[in-house]
């Protein structure tokens, strides 16, 4: 246990870690809030954040930019960050829409065992990854240098760079607007009502499957901006990466309580936090292990998460 | 085209009731030809005349060997999967903690240089696997359904960092020379040689019988009612007085052991062990032969496994319109599954149970759908 | 209804027909006479992540082979690729094809060192020759099979190369090792920290196969370490995405790292300009220092430049085809020719010591660098 390690890099651990526990957070968003209404972990949601990711490399690359360019000037790269992320987030958008209607409607029809759909989600999204894999070569697909890693300013010695302050703050304005669309709109409403009794809610007037869909389309808006961010700052996409990231995602999910929005952005950040902690004090080759350690206990001890559940039950 | 389907499912009627009214006599005969036609396959001799079927880019024998794998881990995997009901996603976990078992205590890279031979330490692999079965079952087996598949999968990975991380474990450079299993011929070469495939298929080729036959007596035992009681009910299962958590366990623990078999066996003729085992997409492959297959039966894991095992072999070196068909496996491999589920959730072979209950689910009412 | 039938019977059976017909052409052709069609097989990885060294190694047996051919039309040598993937699974029944084929008098190959694990006790029990032009593992030539040859020095050699050039080139004082636990980058790291000593201001591991990507912690330890060289042990898909976050972080620290970072997916990870300045040790030389046209050659058949081991490959056919030219016509008598041979090829002069490691007088390591998106030679590593 390398304490002197963790400790001498705390204050940098710390902001890379919320850097990459806001792009936990967002996804895990995609995890909970299909969980919430439909009860079904949506193992192909890690694909519809892959999407995203190669969309936006996708936009960059028409736009004429590879991982070479030089952009400079602040109007024209808020520009294509912004056309690259509403790109994204269609396209993931689009890829959950498409996963529900093919693979999960059919079974909801026929009313199928929660069995079915696990395999179903494994199916599709080891499919979707394949064709990425496919389609790049597996080879690793360069991002271009858009966002400066200088420090904007400093915390108790500790630089706070552009890209970390830029993921964050993407990240809380996502889930601002999204807590406001579940909270304070008619079809947020619809969506609370579903998760919370699906049958009322039908005999109410609300059309369940157009919920539903809704409440895939929200997730992988999520997603999408999600996949863009997460490009920026590793700085290269490889097709494999989705399942990983999805599994830690959800882990996120669980740890704040599933079906809690607000639970998703706090078990992203402070998963995020823990893994690098982890990595400072053991080593990085056991990043991952902490993660799983994390999900394992908090599934076996308390799978209600921190902030406990709005809906659904964790355990019969 | 509906007629043409009407009519091969009537056949299969058909065929179903004709095998199950047929005398006994005449059901162990085809039961003996075929599992004669088994042990004579990786013969050149006789599957040079089976056309399209063998393996023409890599040795039938040795393909041959990897199926017969595959299969007792579908069988395996069936008994934690299809009969109990638990959904495990970490079953390849399991295979893995028997091969290394075996290379730690056989190799002479090992740290713990106790260099047994491989015949002693099976056994030892066996119990070693079954423990690790039931010390992941004991905290995990409370939960239900889909947690409990993540929970494995966590698992499945956490062992997987460790095996590449720990330096007891040797990660990726792995454990080598690790023996064969024993026996000599009348000449003095080793039964179990490096290049003849053969005996090795054909032992594993028996204790695939010697499990199934076990399996199957289980399955129409108080220990395979209480699973199925379990599957389709677990909490009026309780009510009725099944201790629902032992049964879970001894799945579990079954399961396990045959896997931690499956590992001793491979590592027996592999010689060769190390962390890139470990891979998950290896247990999502068993599991979905076991699906594919048909779950909650013993054909169906043993059809299941085989063709995916096979399958994923065959398509090595046939091009399609200059593109390699084998790059695709898994792509492909991902959408059957989505196919399967939708059209065919029992399966292929599929448990009679299994489908009068799907049958059953779908025609129950949900409101708004 | 029954020509529906028909109809739908023939359709399946015709399918059938062509898929078997697909298959069987899919196997090697056995006609060939008795005096010539003889084979060589390439073993190593074709497709899948692994591929790109793989492809390169066959396109230089794939030179060698036409050349030889064209030299000697009347009896031709046929090339078998064997695509193992990369993967020690895949790789017995591979190998046992190549056995079961007594055309094949030798492989090149196979290619990587955990698939050798796996698929050279085959090959010795079967007496098959085998060179490896790139398995680097050390451990390969001790575990006694006799059919065991390398044209390249093993991770013995480039390891401490690594460290020397990174002692006395770059003269950095304050270095950090870097690894991806992987058996070739680990042995590297370890021999680089051994003759660093007390440079090594840092280390740490990271997991490779693609399963990390995010860096940020490894990152963090480096900058602050202070390190002016940092080595990294271990292949070009991590590689290229630690070189762009330390950059990104600021790191402007020259990357030190071995071959199997010399993939041009390196640069496109990393981008040309944070690649810029990296040094990537390999144990082969240049292949613009080859002797003869073999580069032109080379894009003349293949369409492209030959990359990292391209030059070994080629060398290591001209082996076996020599031996086949010399009149020997079965296993045993090219094994014992290779395990006597001595001769030029463009990467090195060739002879093999009695475990088939290649004669240390001619391992030769070298230092190239990423200049303006390419890999340049920089210098030989002259031995401590």
């Amino acid at each position: 246990m390398d304490f002197d390690g963790l400790f001498s890099h705390f204050g940098e651990l710390t902001t890379t870690g919320l850097a990459q526990g806001a792009i936990y957070a967002l996804v895990a968003l995609g995890y909970t809030l299909v969980y919430g209404v439909l009860r079904l972990i949506n193992f192909a949601h890690s694909e519809v954040f892959i999407s995203g990711a190669f969309a936006a490399i996708w936009t960059w690359g028409v736009l004429g930019l590879n991982q070479d360019s030089e952009v400079s000037g602040l109007g024209s790269i808020v520009l294509y960050l912004l056309i690259a992320m509403v790109v994204a987030a269609l396209a993931s958008a689009l890829t959950a829409t498409v996963i529900e209607r093919i693979a999960y409607r059919p079974l909801r029809r026929h009313n199928a065992p929660p069995l079915a759909f696990l395999i179903t989600a494994i199916g599709a999204s080891i499919a979707i990854s394949e064709a990425f894999g496919i389609f790049t070569r597996r080879l690793p697909q360069g991002v271009p240098n858009l966002v400066s890693n200088e420090p904007l300013f400093h915390i108790a010695g500790t630089p706070v760079r552009i890209m970390e302050v830029l993921i964050i703050g993407a990240a809380l304005a996502m889930m601002v607007g999204l807590d406001i669309f579940i909270n304070r709109t008619r079809l947020g409403r619809g969506i609370r009502a579903v998760a919370q009794d699906p049958d009322t809610a039908a005999l109410m007037g609300v059309n369940r499957d157009r919920t539903i869909l809704l409440v895939f389309i929200a997730g992988g808006t999520m997603a999408g901006v999600a996949g863009m961010l997460y490009d920026i700052r590793i700085g290269a996409l490889t097709y494999s990466v989705g399942f990983l990231l999805g599994l830690k995602a959800f882990t996120a999910a669980v740890l704040g309580g599933i079906g809690n929005l607000r639970g998703a952005l706090l078990g992203g950040l402070l998963l995020g936090l823990v893994e690098n902690y982890a990595s400072g004090l053991l080593g990085t080759q056991w990043k991952d292990f902490a993660a799983f350690v994390v999900l394992v206990v908090l599934l076996m001890f308390r799978p209600t998460g921190l902030l406990g559940e709005s809906l659904g039950r964790a355990r019969a | 085209m509906s007629g043409i389907t009407e009519r091969i499912r009537t056949f299969r009627q058909a065929a179903g009731d004709r095998w199950r009214a047929a005398p006994r006599w005449v059901r162990w005969a085809v039961l003996a030809a075929v599992i004669v036609f088994f042990y004579a396959l990786p013969n050149k001799e006789f599957y040079q005349y089976l056309g399209p079927i063998p393996t023409t880019e890599s040795n039938f024998g040795q393909v041959l060997f990897t199926v017969s794998i595959y299969v007792l881990l579908a069988v395996g995997l069936n008994v934690v999967v299809g009969f109990a009901g638990l959904l495990d996603l970490g079953y390849f976990g399991f295979f893995a903690v028997g091969a290394y078992t075996v290379a730690v205590l056989t190799s002479p890279s090992s740290d713990i240089k106790t260099l047994w031979p491989w015949l002693a330490v099976v056994p030892i692999a066996i119990a070693l696997t079954t423990v690790s079965g039931v010390a992941l079952g004991t905290p995990t087996l409370r939960l239900r359904g889909d947690y409990l598949a993540i929970v494995t999968l966590g698992f499945a990975e956490m062992i997987r960092i460790a095996a590449t991380s720990s330096s007891f474990l040797k990660g990726q450079r792995g454990f080598n020379q690790i023996p064969h299993p024993p026996g000599h011929y009348a000449d003095g070469r080793p039964i179990f040689g490096v290049l003849d495939p053969r005996p090795y298929y054909w032992l594993v080729l028996t204790l695939i019988l010697l499990v199934v036959f076990g399996v199957r007596n289980l399955t129409h035992s108080r220990v395979g009612r209480a699973w199925v009681s379990i599957r389709e009910d677990e909490d009026a299962a309780q009510l009725m007085g099944v201790p629902t958590f032992k049964f879970k366990l001894w799945a579990f623990a079954i399961g396990a052991a045959i896997g931690g078999l499956a590992g001793a066996l491979y590592a027996g003729k592999q010689n060769f062990v190390n962390s890139q085992n470990f891979e998950l997409l290896n247990s999502i492959i068993i599991l979905a032969a076991v699906i594919l297959g048909g779950s909650g039966n013993i054909v169906g894991a043993i059809v299941g496994g085989g063709l995916v095992a096979y399958l994923i072999e065959r398509f090595r070196g046939i091009e399609v319109f200059g593109v390699e068909l084998y790059e695709f496996r898994f792509l492909a491999f991902g959408v059957i599954l989505i196919i399967m589920m939708i059209f065919r959730p029992q399966g292929l072979i599929p448990s009679r149970r299994r489908a009068a209950e799907l049958k059953d689910r779908r025609k129950e009412v949900i409101v708004g759908g | 209804m029954r020509q529906r039938l028909a109809r739908v019977l023939g359709g399946v059976a015709l399918v059938a027909l062509v898929a078997g017909g697909a298959a069987c052409s899919g196997g090697g052709d056995d006609a060939a006479d008795g005096a010539c069609g003889y084979k060589i097989a390439f073993f190593g990885a074709l497709t899948g992540s692994s591929a790109a060294l793989g492809i390169n190694e066959n396109n230089g047996v794939k030179l060698a082979v036409d050349q030889y051919n064209k030299a000697n039309p009347d009896c031709k040598v046929e090339l078998v690729e064997l695509d193992s993937q990369g993967s020690p699974d895949q790789a017995p029944q591979l190998a046992q094809r190549a056995i079961d084929d007594e055309k094949i008098l030798g492989i090149v190959g196979p290619a990587y060192s955990g698939e050798s694990e796996a698929a050279n006790p085959l090959f010795a029990e079967a007496g098959l020759v085998h060179i490896t032009p790139s398995a680097t593992r050390p451990s390969l030539a001790d575990q006694g099979w006799k059919t065991f040859f390398r044209v390249v020095g093993n991770d013995l050699s480039q390891g401490p190369a690594a460290g020397q050039y990174i002692k006395n080139v770059l003269k950095s004082d304050k270095v950090f090792v870097i690894d991806d636990q992987s058996a070739y980058g680990a042995g590297l790291a370890d021999e680089v920290k051994k003759v660093l000593g007390p440079a090594v201001v840092g280390s740490d591991k990271v997991q490779g196969e693609g399963k990390q990507s995010d860096f940020s912690g490894v990152v963090t330890k480096v900058k602050n370490s202070g390190a002016t060289a940092v080595f990294y042990g271990g292949y070009y898909q991590e590689a290229g995405l630690i070189r762009k976050q330390l950059t990104n972080a600021g790191v402007t620290a020259p990357l030190v790292a071995g071959d199997g970072v010399n993939d041009p997916a390196y640069i496109t990870t990393a981008g040309q300009a944070a690649a810029e300045g990296t040094i990537l040790t390999c144990p082969c030389q240049p292949a613009t220092a080859a002797r003869g046209s073999f580069v032109s050659d080379f894009k003349a058949l293949n369409g492209s430049e030959p990359g990292t081991y391209s030059d070994t490959a080629y060398d290591a056919a001209n082996i076996l085809l020599a031996g086949i030219k010399a009149g020997k016509k079965t296993r045993a008598d090219l094994l014992e020719f290779v395990r006597g041979y001595t001769g030029e090829g463009v990467a090195a002069s060739y002879k093999f010591t009695d475990k088939g490691e290649l004669d240390p007088a001619q391992v030769k390591v070298w230092a190239y660098k990423v200049q303006g998106g390419q890999v340049v030679p920089d210098q030989e590593i002259p031995k401590a």
